[in-house]
């Protein structure tokens, strides 16, 4: 008997506070399930909202991040999935979620958990060792004249990295051996070693070795340049880097980065974790970050968020069915 | 040097009344994380990193670096006390530790212990602190040949080095592997073995294994034969640590072979596991009595205990200048560091000099701190074997448990350490050796993967792990010491023809 008597003293004292708030507050501390290993994009911005939360004081209850990265992160796709009913974890998801139920069939179906807010969407790049080609149309002579598999790094198998890399081919004419790194900063550090000709990383998982002149963007799989002008290396700023459709190469993907809870919680709850991320995309450690690694930023929820989930459903099925990675 | 100037100057930052609590509260607090077993560093810094959020960078990452050497310090005490490793590389320490602790020399076994992680920490931090530079771009030459010739080299080393019968080794490994083998495989992007049940998705975890073999065997083991702890807490005074560093001179080739291997391992990124077991082999290899190994020799445990800490903070190098942490404690730090917007990279020597300057200084403060931290509180942690069997075994149990349980908070993995400690107790009893299944548990599933990618990169020929100098011979290498027997056996008939001429002086 003693829990609901916190909550509700726990909801009395938010509603005195802050009458606008829906009345419901998290009684214990809150995990934010990373679907992806230690320092890959999701677990780095996991702690971002994590000091971001803390520092401005946005909840009551601290917030710890939990890696389940096993499994290729399906651990935690069906940690959420077993989780019903518990308003303490929240989803950092991405492209996974419509992924690995097609290739791999884990039984999992992402509406099956409570859609909070889309956060911000993610670019790729097409990234080469900088002693390479300059620019892409090189790059494709130089891969359909390699005599030695061409091999371009990614992180996992029938993943975006994956699909990317099947669309260029059909698109270039090309052949890559495509090799599955367990995480982007292993794809990064491989480029710079040589030990792959490309990787199409996510800004964030090559920052540091393109400021550090290792690799050189080729270019970006959007329909429009980055907007970030600010000079990321001595030379370049994001938006420098040209889209891959200039450079004659039709290929786009923006990978989602969303907040989910478990199914079956209230909406009061769900309410509350709204609130909380949108307030996060007000601060500044946010704000700094989605410059930094060059995110879109963005910010779903309700009904839109649906129907933008229900669209990239769609669109990442078409693409894994038409690159062949949808299992049988 | 600059190098050194600018390691004054880190000293200068740290030495203050303020950042000396820091490191005595990260110590105490790491090494508590690392006696709890399962718990572990990794799990343990994860939990403290938000305590240091609201701290200034300098003063939370000495915390953090502290908690880190903490938990490598107690990573050691369960596994000579009690058998039970609290992290993976502390799996070889049992070997030698154990026995020690039976026969009542707990206290020489852990003085021997943090005396040695002290030593192989030291000896990595020197390396980090002239060498850095140059040894990033040698992690850098390791793609994926090379990473499978170290991994065939670890798995070579055991067979060819180790005393157990050959057949039992392999059996033993073969079973690590094939376990290692259950979840999602990286390379193909397939389930594999997991018979529709969620639970097996992620697959065997490595420290649930070993608790299991390890520590509830042991229980079992100990509840069948006589129901108490062979060990008696001796007398632990300062002339016991005094007596175990002045041996040390002796034991400095299998000192400096380990840290050379610990070093080496730990900058290729991942190999700090791989360290403490070759460490273990070599030491053995190169012995005069090598059978006298696994049964309580003090080089048993300074030989992979100074191989593991050696790899441990040589692995915060390729973590700081590449951005991959070469072990599970060593990622959680990279996610403490980014929070603070310090972006591992080959930038950040540059960039953030104090910082890592700092970082260093404090590796070298926060290593003596701890050393005399430990030492003195040997004695509190050796009479934890006076207390009566029938008391402490529940107690382990229940530790157990929740380490099984803490790791992936799932309740399925309790069940499957005690299986594993029923498991663990029938090898025991047939004899078949229990760390090459580990190791093949740890490592099979990198192994495969980078073997596989190998194949994938040369379109499927065996000539890339001859492709170039680094691989060529680390895999000839490898060869080597699997037919290691065979070739001792040659060599050494040729060996003692020479010696019978001469009378057999090698006798007596």
């Amino acid at each position: 008997m003693r829990i609901p008597v916190k909550a509700v003293g726990a909801a009395t004292a938010l509603l005195l506070s802050t009458p606008a708030l829906a009345g419901w507050e998290p009684t214990k501390p809150v995990e934010i399930v990373v679907a992806a290993g230690a320092g890959g994009a999701s677990d780095q911005m996991a702690r971002m909202m994590q000091a971001a939360i803390q520092k401005n004081n946005l909840m009551k209850q601290p917030m710890v991040v939990s890696l389940k990265g096993g499994a290729s992160g399906a651990e935690a796709l069906m940690y959420m999935k077993s989780s019903e009913g518990d308003p303490n974890k929240v989803l950092i998801a991405y492209s996974l979620i419509y992924m690995l139920p097609l290739s791999a069939k884990i039984p999992f179906n992402w509406r099956e958990l409570t859609p909070v807010s889309v956060v911000a969407l993610d670019q790729f790049v097409l990234w080469d060792n900088s002693a390479g080609p300059k620019t892409v149309k090189e790059f494709v002579a130089a891969a359909k004249a390699a005599s030695a598999p061409f091999k371009m790094g990614g992180t996992g198998s029938k993943r975006e990295d994956h699909v990317l890399t099947v669309f260029l081919e059909q698109k270039t004419g090309a052949k890559f051996s495509y090799l599955p790194y367990k995480s982007g900063g292993e794809a990064a550090t491989q480029l710079v070693g040589n030990h792959i000709e490309a990787n199409v990383n996510n800004p964030s998982e090559n920052l540091e070795v393109w400021r550090a002149g290792q690799v050189r963007p080729l270019c970006v799989f959007d329909r429009e340049r980055i907007s970030y002008t600010t000079k990321v290396t001595d030379t370049q700023s994001w938006a420098d880097i040209p889209t891959c459709k200039e450079e004659g190469v039709d290929v786009q993907y923006l990978m989602l980065r969303a907040m989910f809870l478990p199914g079956k919680v209230t909406p009061e709850q769900q309410a509350f974790y709204v609130d909380l991320f949108h307030k996060v995309t007000q601060t500044a450690e946010y704000k700094d970050y989605m410059e930094k690694q060059a995110l879109k930023p963005i910010f779903l929820t309700g009904k839109d968020m649906v129907q933008f989930l229900e669209e990239d459903d769609a669109l990442n099925k078409s693409l894994m069915t038409e690159a062949g990675f949808v299992a049988k | 040097m600059e190098a050194l100037g600018l390691l004054l100057h880190g000293f200068a930052v740290l030495l203050t009344w303020k950042t000396l609590l820091l490191m005595m509260v990260g110590l105490v607090l790491g090494i508590f994380v690392g006696v709890l077993p399962g718990l572990g560093g990794p799990n343990g810094v994860a939990i403290l990193l938000p305590l240091t959020f609201t701290m200034d960078p300098t003063s939370a990452i000495v915390m953090l670096s502290c908690i880190y050497w903490g938990a490598l310090f107690g990573g050691a005490i369960t596994s000579i006390l009690f058998n039970i490793p609290g992290e993976a590389w502390s799996v070889a320490t049992t070997f030698d530790g154990y026995p020690m602790a039976q026969q009542g020399r707990a206290a020489e076994a852990l003085t021997a212990a943090f005396t040695s992680s002290f030593v192989g920490s030291l000896v990595a931090v020197l390396l980090i602190t002239f060498l850095a530079p140059m040894i990033s771009s040698f992690a850098l030459k390791f793609g994926p040949p090379e990473f499978f010739a170290v991994y065939l080299l670890t798995f070579c080393s055991f067979v060819g080095l180790g005393r157990e019968a050959k057949h039992k080794t392999v059996i033993s490994m073969s079973l690590g592997l094939l376990l290692a083998g259950i979840g999602m495989d990286t390379v193909s992007g397939n389930l594999r073995m997991t018979f529709g049940s969620p639970e097996l998705l992620r697959g065997i975890n490595f420290l649930v294994a070993v608790i299991g073999l390890f520590g509830i065997s042991e229980i079992l083991l100990t509840m069948e034969e006589r129901l108490a702890l062979r060990g008696h807490a001796a007398g632990i005074s300062l002339r016991v640590v005094l007596g175990v560093w002045k041996d040390l001179p002796k034991y400095w080739v299998t000192l400096l072979r380990s840290s050379f291997i610990g070093c080496w391992l730990g900058i290729t990124p991942g190999g700090a596991i791989a360290a403490s077991f070759m460490g273990y082999n070599l030491a053995k290899r190169f012995a005069k009595e090598p059978d006298s190994f696994g049964k309580g020799r003090i080089e048993g445990v300074f030989a992979p205990e100074t191989a593991a800490h050696a790899s441990g903070t040589s692995a915060l190098l390729p973590m700081l200048a590449l951005g991959i942490p070469g072990s599970g404690t060593a990622a959680i730090l990279l996610g403490g560091l980014m929070v603070w917007g310090l972006n591992p990279g080959p930038l950040l020597f540059v960039e953030h000099k104090d910082f890592v300057w700092g970082l260093i200084a404090s590796m070298y403060l926060g290593n003596v701190v701890g050393l005399v931290l430990v030492l003195t509180t040997v004695p509190i942690f050796a009479s934890i074997l006076r207390v009566p069997f029938a008391a402490v075994a529940p107690m382990i149990v229940v530790s157990c448990a929740i380490g099984a349980y803490a790791i992936q908070n799932a309740m399925f993995d309790v069940w499957l350490m005690l299986g594993f400690g029923v498991v663990g107790y029938v090898f025991k009893k047939i004899g078949i050796p229990l760390a090459p299944f580990t190791l093949a548990l740890v490592l099979g599933n990198r192994a495969e993967d980078a073997f596989r990618l190998s194949m994938i990169g040369s379109g499927g020929t065996l000539k890339v792990f001859w492709s170039n100098g680094l691989v060529g011979s680390i895999t000839t290498l490898a060869i080597l010491l699997l037919f290691w027997p065979v070739i001792d056996g040659l060599l050494g008939g040729i060996g003692r023809k020479a010696a019978g001429q001469n009378g057999d002086a090698t006798k007596g």
